[in-house]
């Protein structure tokens, strides 16, 4: 029994089927960013899998994963500031209730 | 690693990898689905050591399990009042999203059992992936490394500027 690289991305590509689902049924704006989260992850299996298989020497896409990581981190930074301040103006986070630019 | 042990560990850390994936999109109480999420990070960062990326694998367990969810707490902390049991969590595009997503997953996995990978394995897979990648990031990719931090500091000071009270 050996684990190849079709195990891995057959595993992302089942976490971001997830991430997926949670982003269109998710009313609470925390719950779409933890869902955004675990597909930024499923992204991430994929580059170290593909570097482990396909480019081993070079590192590439371990580089390309810290990126994507730093870029998560400052997504989920301005993100829930945002979330912060749609509660403290509207005392409310669903985004579907939240519709002032949607006619 | 061990190779005898490393299929199982594969399959133990992607059923918890799907298995708390799945609770933290249906759960009602969003305070669950915020540890469930650290959970799945965690498991996550069990996959990056299998696949022999121990950098990368610290790196999630300090900025993911670390950073961001102790920021999505924060975050559900203060808005407390809105996130409690008993409020519907889900909107009614419930069974269309399952429809997608599955159909989603079953081409992407269609996809990629289909596909021939070029896969080297001829090459031999370094023990120690730090110093390679601390090296790479102060020579080849030193422009993306330096853009990115800047990008780190204007989200840092957006963050504080969109949140401040006036």
């Amino acid at each position: 029994m050996e684990i190849s690289l079709a195990h891995y991305l057959a595993l992302a590509a089942i976490l971001l089927g997830i991430g997926m689902f949670g982003v269109l049924t998710r009313r609470n704006a925390v719950g779409i960013l933890m869902s955004i989260e675990l597909m930024f992850n499923a992204v991430n299996i994929n580059l170290v899998a593909f570097n482990r298989y396909v480019t081993p020497a070079d590192f590439t896409g371990q580089i390309f994963s810290i990126f994507v990581i730093v870029v998560a981190a400052a997504e989920a930074t301005v993100g829930l500031a945002i979330v912060l301040l749609i509660y403290r103006n509207f005392r409310d986070i669903f985004v579907d209730n939240i519709n002032l630019m949607k006619w | 690693m061990d190779s005898a042990i490393a299929p199982y560990l594969f399959y133990l850390f992607s059923f918890v990898v799907v298995v708390s994936g799945l609770l933290v999109v249906t759960l009602r109480d969003i305070f669950h689905c915020a540890l469930f999420l650290i959970l799945c990070l965690f498991s996550v960062a069990g996959i990056y050591v299998l696949l022999g990326a121990d950098f990368i694998a610290a790196v999630q367990v300090l900025l993911y399990v670390g950073a961001i969810a102790v920021l999505m707490i924060f975050a559900i902390m203060l808005t407390a009042k809105v996130s409690g049991i008993g409020i519907k969590q889900q909107n009614e595009q419930v069974p269309i999203a399952i429809i997608t997503t599955v159909a989603f997953v079953a081409i992407a996995l269609y996809g990629l059992g289909k596909t021939i990978w070029n896969i080297k394995t001829d090459v031999a897979i370094p023990d120690n992936t730090t110093m390679a990648i601390g090296k790479l990031l102060m020579t080849t990719y030193v422009v993306p490394f330096e853009i990115v931090s800047v990008v780190l500091l204007a989200a840092l000071i957006g963050a504080i500027v969109i949140a401040r009270r006036n």
